[in-house]
């Protein structure tokens, strides 16, 4: 097992310097500038290049960008929080967001995995129809529809929950009250498609010889779908679970937009709209770490739910 | 099973601790009065000299005072009765004594205050304006917006590098003398001496830490307000400068300047109280807000315009270029398409911008008239036929496919669909669209890769040349690629002409050469600031050039 994780872990290293290198040169050939704006002149953004180094050569750029990262020194910010290290940005956003992201997850898991046990083992019953019908929608519907219905259903001034005091602004002193939009909104995507296919690894395991024999041997239903079934049902979740925690913890675009949550989630996306080079850069970098961190998790928990399974042999 | 359920354990416990941590994770309140405002999300900088944005400009109207400041000279109105902020005196203690010199330059001689102090208490000098302005124009600072005092002397020498900054035409004669040398008398410069820009910065704040502006224990301000916190993406909550000079008058304990992006959350929070004062609501609203009283029109020094590429065929014909202009219905698209107040364009100059008799005369517009009816479109889409027809192009007949480029926006898309059909509408022209992300769109078309494009300017100073000196042949704002000699000609005099009749007779001549005689451009409408406050604020007040102030408000 050491030596699996050790070879992953090199792996890892040079994934992340390809993702940099890939993402540093795609990035400086789209067109654009940070400085960009309707009043600005030649020389004024030629003195910003100057400032921030962007006038020099494409892989001189990269390989002092490439320098600085490997020193710890993801570079600055240079239009969304102007001259703000990046990393110091990433350090203060990505607790609220991971916080957010954690909680989403548990309850999509909690709630998504016994949903798709129950329709599984209902399987063409009411039941099974009502929870497919429940995950489809759920799927279907955009973060920024949910986040919306949301907003009407708690926080306008008529609202039916108006009374809970949820405020449309989050506010962390707020405790449960604040999270639970930005939770649920969050995690329903995921709940959704968890019970989904939770309900169709349920059901092929439900169909195995093992799970007959144990109906035969007169076992309670609950220790059937459980214990056995759910172990097997279990491992393509684990799966989707793994790069999906990355994203999720990493923060929604939508979510933390609509109800102004101070995450790290927006910027992914405006980074980019903005051409904030470094911004961009360092967040790709965090991103690409935390999905191969926890694909390898994954791996490793394969191994926990199923002692069959040989990692270094599937390597 | 054991570990599963201890993983779930330990899992159920954080979360809990976590959410616990949430709920004693209490905000300190303020015991007085509070306004909650929403102009942007998080601005780019809070450092004056880098700033370029509007939202930056109000922010720091209240944590910094230049030479001079906006007051409200209409009280009674309560900001609901137009732009009503007028320039008097700030830092400065009375106005400017001016004298011209022997070279044909000009020197202002601020004297200070004398009770004008620091956050941290120290007093301000007028060597913490020489700082300030030398850093402005430093090439190494970079500022965006250097060259708002492009008239002081050397400036521009500096900007591009060819002089030091310790040779700006600005000195400190005493702690309490500040004087700036002008290239010509410039008539707005005492706006440009409210302007964020060039307000005072103090040189052992600044200098050796590059992050002084975003942390509020390092940031030493001399407003009326001074940062008390600053929750990246969340909140920037201001509080009383008690060192401010007129700290009794102040009116909120602390000002919020919430930070958010998305217009409907904006508007959910303003209908629940939790916002006192927001700018423009979900466009899908704006019509029914503004009917019902709730969303104010607000005055705004700028005009949205189709830029025509004056060197590309067909628009390098100006009859093309006029009858496009004319076959534009002005009145509907801001009647049934923007529907924020704005007012359809009979010229280039907007209203509100002032003339040779200041605020207390005749605007520009006023003065100089418009160069298009825009409420008799019958008659401007028959001239606009019979130009198209002069041109070649009868009924649109063999006229080239052209494209009209946009910006990726709502508003901007409804725009272009509404052009597109007057022009095939009224000249048989079939125009094709075209959007591109805002920073592509930028750079297509400051190199004029375009047919036509829309396009909008919005003023830094209440003063007609920053209308007009964009169009000169090689101004980097002269998107519309416009070139005529004589135009450039008549701006250089204005650009170095002291007197202020003069000058203003001779940007009416520019202008009529711009709209008359090359109808370069396209304008359709001056722009207005549309924004909402809450009833029971009063005593907001703002310039036409987008300074709102609240400093001074109060609640019953």
């Amino acid at each position: 097992m050491a030596k699996y994780v050790i070879k992953r872990v090199i792996m890892a290293l040079i994934t992340i310097l390809v993702v940099a290198c890939v993402t540093f040169l795609l990035m400086m050939s789209v067109p654009g500038s940070p400085f960009n704006d309707e009043k600005i002149t030649a020389q004024q953004m030629a003195q910003m290049d100057a400032k921030y180094g962007l006038d020099k050569p494409l892989l001189v750029q990269m390989a002092n960008y490439m320098k600085g990262a490997l020193h710890g020194d993801l570079g600055v910010s240079l239009k969304m929080q102007k001259d703000r290290p990046v990393l110091e940005i990433i350090a203060e956003k990505f607790p609220l967001s991971a916080k957010i992201g954690v909680i989403a997850l548990i309850w999509a898991v909690v709630v998504g995995v016994p949903l798709g046990c129950l329709a599984a083992y209902n399987r063409g019953k009411w039941i099974d129809s009502l929870l497919r019908i429940i995950s489809t929608l759920g799927i279907s519907m955009p973060g920024f529809v949910v986040a919306t219905f949301l907003l009407i259903l708690f926080c306008n001034e008529d609202a039916p929950f108006s009374f809970l005091g949820i405020k449309t602004i989050f506010d962390e002193s707020q405790g449960v009250r604040a999270y639970f939009m930005p939770c649920f909104a969050l995690g329903l995507y995921p709940m959704c498609y968890i019970a989904r296919l939770s309900r169709s690894s349920m059901l092929d395991a439900l169909g195995q010889d093992y799970i007959k024999t144990a109906r035969a041997k007169g076992l309670a239903t609950p220790k059937i779908i459980f214990k056995h079934a759910l172990r097997n049902g279990v491992i393509p979740v684990i799966t989707y679970l793994g790069p999906l925690t990355a994203f999720t913890l990493c923060g929604g675009f939508v979510v933390e937009t609509v109800f102004t949550i101070p995450g790290l989630g927006r910027y992914f996306v405006q980074s980019v709209q903005n051409r904030d080079y470094f911004l961009i850069m360092g967040t790709t970098i965090f991103l690409a770490t935390l999905v191969i961190v926890m694909n390898l998790v994954v791996d490793i928990l394969y191994k926990v739910v199923d002692p069959r399974i040989d990692l270094a042999k599937g390597d | 099973m054991k570990k599963s359920r201890l993983l779930a354990l330990g899992l159920s416990a954080a979360l809990a601790v976590s959410l616990l941590a949430g709920c004693s994770n209490t905000t300190e309140q303020s015991s007085g009065f509070n306004l909650n405002l929403c102009f942007a999300s998080e601005p780019e900088t809070m450092d004056p000299t880098l700033n370029r944005t509007v939202d930056g400009n109000v922010m720091m109207n209240h944590l910094f005072e230049g030479l001079y400041k906006y007051v409200d000279s209409d009280p009674s109105g309560d900001g609901r009765n137009g732009a009503t902020a007028v320039l008097v005196p700030g830092q400065a203690a009375e106005e400017p004594a001016v004298t011209e010199n022997a070279d044909g330059t000009y020197t202002y001689t601020f004297t200070l205050r004398d009770d004008i102090y620091w956050s941290d208490g120290e007093p301000v000098t007028a060597n913490d304006f020489v700082y300030s302005w030398q850093r402005l124009v430093d090439p190494e600072t970079a500022s965006p917006y250097n060259t708002i005092i492009a008239m002081v002397v050397n400036a521009n020498e500096i900007i591009n590098g060819e002089k030091d900054k310790s040779e700006l035409g600005v000195k400190a004669v005493d702690d309490k003398t500040f004087e700036v040398q002008l290239t010509y008398n410039c008539s707005y410069f005492l706006d440009i001496c409210a302007f964020p820009n060039t307000m005072p910065l103090r040189e052992d704040v600044v200098e050796g830490n590059s992050t002084w502006s975003q942390d509020p224990s390092t940031y030493v301000c001399n407003g009326p307000y001074k940062m008390a916190s600053w929750t990246h993406d969340a909140e920037i909550v201001m509080a009383q400068n008690e060192k401010y000079y007129n700290v009794e008058e102040l009116g909120p304990d602390t000002l919020t300047f919430k930070l958010m992006d998305d217009a409907n959350a904006q508007l959910t929070a303003f209908n629940n109280g939790d916002l006192d004062y927001m700018q423009n609501p979900p466009p899908d609203e704006t019509a029914s807000l503004l009917v019902a009283g709730t969303l104010l029109p607000g005055d705004y020094l700028g005009t949205y315009y189709v830029c025509f590429n004056n060197q590309k065929a067909p628009f390098d014909d100006v009859n093309v270029r006029r009858a496009f202009s004319l076959a534009i219905d002005r009145n509907y698209i801001v009647q049934q398409v923007t529907q924020s107040g704005e007012v359809p364009a009979g010229g280039w100059v907007p209203s509100n911008v002032v003339d040779a008799q200041g605020t207390d005369g005749d605007d520009f517009r006023t003065v100089g008239g418009d160069y298009i009816d825009v409420n008799d479109y019958e008659a401007n889409c028959e001239l606009a036929r019979q130009l198209l027809a002069e041109a070649g192009y009868p009924n649109g007949e063999g006229f080239p496919e052209v494209t009209y480029l946009y910006n990726t926006d709502e508003r901007h898309g409804a725009i272009a669909e509404a052009l597109q059909s007057m022009w095939k509408e009224v000249l048989g022209v079939q125009v094709r669209l075209d959007n591109q992300d805002w920073n592509v769109f930028l750079e297509t078309r400051s190199k004029g890769e375009y047919s036509m494009c829309r396009n909008g300017w919005i003023a830094d100073y209440n003063d007609p040349v920053s209308f007009l000196d964009m169009f000169m042949t090689d101004n980097g704002n002269n998107d519309a690629h416009y070139s005529n000699s004589e135009y450039d000609a008549i701006m250089t005099e204005v650009l170095s002409d002291s007197d202020a009749e003069g000058r203003m007779a001779l940007m009416h001549q520019a202008e009529d050469l711009l709209m008359e005689q090359d109808c370069a451009i396209a304008p359709l409408y001056y722009y207005s600031n549309p924004y909402m406050i809450s009833d029971n604020v009063h005593g907001m007040y703002y310039s036409p050039l987008g300074a709102f102030i609240f400093s001074y408000c109060t609640q019953p």
